[in-house]
């Protein structure tokens, strides 16, 4: 059977079957006190039995309000100010009390983002799935422990008999997410909504949590709703597609159709915005709505021919954490030292003017590397030279190298002192690092900076919060640039954007790196974002360097068991799924 | 890059800095101001009664302190009356024939000086503690926590007695009525502290792990600096809060303390010693002596509390 008649046979299905979830023309209004505003204009949507719909967008597209309108939890000044939502053609939102509340639950179920704090610390897994079960379905106590099981067993939980009487913190990350889904389902809902359920999860988790929802989804018919920022778990879970913006829906239809051939010019954009592992280009091109989509961009260049000079040469780095309690408690209860090795011998050199990523899934030590280099946290043993200067060594050089090191932290929001306007925070570097001889200098270099961060020179008078996410993270840039430096660490510098702003902040980083010819340090789980902009690549796991190559090599052609596994986790939307 | 091009143009030619508008956040503390009626009250009153203190000499019918300028037959003379000596007392007379209006505003000069010098005495001593307690841990953050957690445990009240009777018998006696307000002083704010450095400790905890602190980090700044430019701002909404309500506990606390005869001696009458007074006449009809000057400690911690409620909000860049 070829793919068209696929296509053509799940369609004229999908006629035959009355949809589960249908929302006409819903729209959501803020009643402020500066007039009512719209967050939500005319939505339409339906779901089938069984059928995932995928909701994308940026933060502030109206995914997650969409979803909270559906289960009826729009928080006021918000209110629905048009459209209907029915449920097997049962209008719901004109519910309200005790109606509303066995709607949710029992005939719609959420998953949220963060399955340590939707579960709660002090009931056992068991306690949760059995009272659930027993508040929406006529079961005895045992009878309910056995659909728990059965459940737990379901979302691929091993020995689930034993692990009903644990608690949520004896579960990892990717097991909890799993035990909110079988929460979720222990109704036999008709509707599951899913908000980011794998945001919080690591890359290889995250593959497993996936699967099994759309597993649970298919064999029990329940439609599903899965809100997401991310379209490789779009292209991984979902059956269709619905694309918001601005609190509007710019295209629906089959998943690979709008991750192919997307329609809309914004989607296009977006489609183009995201890193490929596979394609790497010189510059993303940055989604703007209401521009047809940027022109196919000149594939990147290859690899610049690397000048032998190397800048940083970091060899037997290794870093312990002490684990154990204090020197008395742990001579009286005759424990061992507990050691973590958090760091074990990380040798690699990065060429002047190029860029080294470092990759590895959370707790792979990558950090704590980034900070040794940073001057923030001492090495147990190994070396850190910096264009001849020993990091650790004396005072003098280390004090010297300050001057031309900085680093880019991950989130935004936090790295930006609340308190402190945008021109004193750029100025800051300058005054502690004494770079500055008067006012007016400090002045100048600090507009010169904003100016290089495409940044407003009268911008220096707001303050932090005052600025978008993406806005935000320009200004850490022009902080770390006002000082000059040769060397930039930048840990996580785009996992808390948007695609389309993340585009914007690699491509600056590109710019600033041609023209000032920087050295970048960039760490990353993320491997398309390492792609982009890596001429070398280092694979860190549980303190170890795996694997040490051209970014080329090691991402196409992996040497290392672990480097392929990783690779084969990350959700990528040109993946077509094999099921 | 849509977030930037409407200043790609002016970029070109950065347009100088005026003062005035480096002083914008300034007036926006003022424009938050306009907003609410009951600030807008507040702040009147708190102004009207810090006036009051200020200008007592000028705004005073009599001396109270001065014992010849009391009329001894005008005593108990009720508001708005004449005495049998002429004079004519507006908000009535006390049993040694003090004008309680005049009493009332010096008494209120004597509560606004306590209760700020207490406050800050305790912030001098609370919030480095609690700053160097919570940034540098170990046992420094130790010892001042359980110093803390043992003056806890006893009542404010039994610090300050306890406080004011070293004091007692460290100072010679032709000094003690003279020193009497300072110690008292010393006494509230030494027992104030505690609330301080806890609550600063603990915004400290979370603030230092902050990534902005790794960032002023990561360019050396001292841990001084980083401790008074970046953590310090950043406290600023707690302490305000507990300054202004302990602001008013210290109005109270040197009432209460003088109510049991250990505050100020009767030369030197406080709010709180006028209300000692007046309770005692409050069955036998002289009602008067007491309700004023109640009723002006109520105004005074009302209004320090809302002001300092606003004052917290304003200051918050975020809420402009």
């Amino acid at each position: 059977m070829t793919a068209r008649d696929a296509f053509l046979k799940t369609s004229a299905e999908s006629l035959l079957i009355d949809p589960i979830l249908r929302v006409q023309n819903l729209g959501v209004t803020f009643d402020t006190h500066r007039g009512p505003v719209t967050v939500l204009n005319d939505v339409s949507f339906e779901i089938r039995p069984g059928e995932i719909l995928g909701v994308v967008g940026e933060s502030g597209a109206g995914k997650s309000m969409t979803g909270n309108a559906v289960i009826g939890l729009i928080a006021p000044p918000g209110r629905m100010s048009s459209g209907q939502i029915f449920l097997r053609d049962e209008r719901i939102d004109t519910l309200h009390g005790e109606d509303l509340r066995r709607l949710r639950g029992k005939h719609i179920a959420m998953v949220f983002q963060d399955p340590l704090t939707s579960l709660n610390p002090v009931l056992t897994i068991g306690q949760h799935l059995i009272e659930t079960i027993r508040q929406h379905l006529p079961l005895s106590e045992r009878q309910a422990r056995q659909r728990a099981i059965e459940l737990l067993t379901d979302v691929e939980i091993a020995e689930p008999a034993a692990r009903l009487n644990q608690f949520p913190h004896q579960f990892s990350g990717g097991m909890r997410q799993r035990v909110a889904i079988a929460l979720a389902l222990s109704a036999e809902p008709a509707l599951l909504i899913a908000d980011e359920p794998t945001t919080a999860l690591d890359v290889s988790v995250q593959a497993q949590v996936i699967r099994v929802l759309r597993r649970v989804c298919k064999e029990r018919g329940t439609a599903a709703m899965l809100i997401t920022h991310d379209m490789g778990v779009i292209a991984e879970a979902a059956d269709r597609v619905m694309v918001m913006y601005q609190g509007r829906v710019l295209e629906t239809g089959p998943v690979r159709q709008v991750l192919d051939a997307p329609q809309a010019p914004y989607t296009q954009a977006l489609m183009a915005a995201i890193p490929a592992l596979d394609k790497p280009l010189r510059r993303l091109p940055v989604p703007e709505v209401g521009r047809a989509a940027a022109p196919a961009l000149a594939p990147a260049a290859p690899a610049k021919p690397s000048s032998a000079q190397t800048l940083v040469q970091i060899s037997g780095l290794s870093r312990d954490f002490d684990l154990s309690g204090s020197w008395l408690a742990r001579t009286l209860a005759r424990q061992p030292k507990r050691v973590l090795h958090a760091v074990q011998d990380v040798s690699f050199s990065i060429a002047r003017g190029g860029s080294f990523g470092l990759v590895g899934e959370s707790g792979s030590g990558k950090s704590t590397v980034a900070r040794m280099i940073a001057g923030l946290t001492r090495p147990t043993a190994g070396r850190i030279v910096i264009d001849g200067h020993d990091r650790w060594g004396d005072p003098a050089s280390a004090a010297a190298l300050r001057r031309r090191f900085q680093m880019i932290l991950q989130d935004p929001y936090a790295s930006l002192n609340p308190r402190w306007k945008v021109g004193r925070l750029i100025a800051e570097p300058l005054e502690v690092l004494g770079l500055s001889h008067s006012a007016d200098e400090t002045a100048e270099r600090v507009q010169e900076a904003l100016r290089r961060v495409r940044l407003s020179p009268d911008d220096v008078r707001r303050y932090p919060h005052q600025f978008s996410g993406g806005q935000r993270q320009r200004i850490a840039i022009a902080r770390a640039l006002v000082s000059r430096p040769e060397f930039i660490v930048c840990d996580e510098p785009t996992s808390s954007l948007d695609v389309s702003v993340q585009a914007q902040v690699l491509n600056l980083m590109k710019d600033l790196q041609d023209e000032f010819g920087l050295t970048y340090l960039l760490i990353s789980h993320n491997l398309a974002v390492v792609r982009h902009m890596c001429d070398t690549v280092g694979v860190m796991q549980h303190g170890r360097l795996v694997e040490v190559g051209e970014a080329q090599q090691v991402l196409t052609a992996p040497a290392h068991d672990y480097t392929r596994a990783l690779i084969a986790a990350v959700p990528d939307m040109r993946r077509a799924r094999t099921d | 890059m849509a977030e930037s091009s409407p200043s790609l143009s002016s970029s070109l030619s950065p347009a100088p800095v005026r003062w005035w508008q480096l002083r914008r956040s300034e007036s926006a503390v003022l424009r938050a101001l306009g907003r609410s009626l009951t600030v807008q009250a507040a702040v009147l009153v708190l102004l009207l009664l810090c006036g009051a203190a200020l200008f007592t000499p000028w705004l005073a019918l009599q001396n109270p302190f001065d014992p010849a300028g009391l009329e001894l037959l005008d005593a108990f003379t009720a508001p708005g009356q004449a005495g049998l000596s002429g004079a004519t007392y507006p908000l009535g007379a006390d049993e040694q024939g003090r004008d309680v209006y005049s009493a009332i505003l010096y008494g209120l000069r004597m509560s606004l000086f306590v209760g700020g010098a207490a406050v800050a005495l305790s912030l001098a001593i609370g919030v480095p503690l609690g700053l160097i307690a919570g940034y540098a841990g170990g046992w420094f953050d130790t010892l001042v926590m359980r110093i803390a957690d043992v003056q806890l445990t006893f009542p404010v009240l039994l610090v300050a007695l306890l406080v004011f009777g070293i004091a007692r018998g460290i100072l010679p006696e032709s000094y003690r009525d003279e020193m009497a307000l300072y110690v008292i002083i010393l006494a509230i704010g030494l027992s104030e502290w505690v609330q301080y450095a806890r609550t600063v400790r603990g915004a400290v905890l979370v603030e230092k792990h902050k990534d902005y602190v790794l960032a002023a980090q990561v360019i050396g700044r001292s841990r001084t600096g980083i401790l008074l430019r970046h953590i310090l701002p950043n406290l600023l909404a707690p302490v305000l809060v507990i300054a202004t309500i302990s602001f008013a506990l210290a109005i109270v606390a040197e009432s209460t303390l003088s109510y049991l005869g250990v505050g100020l001696p009767p030369t030197q009458p406080s709010l709180g010693t006028l209300i000692r007074v007046g309770q005692g006449f409050l069955f036998s009809g002289e009602w008067w002596i007491l309700l004023f000057p109640g009723l002006v400690l109520l105004a005074l911690a009302l209004s320090v509390n809302l002001v300092g409620d606003w004052l917290r909000d304003a200051l918050n860049p975020k809420l402009q």
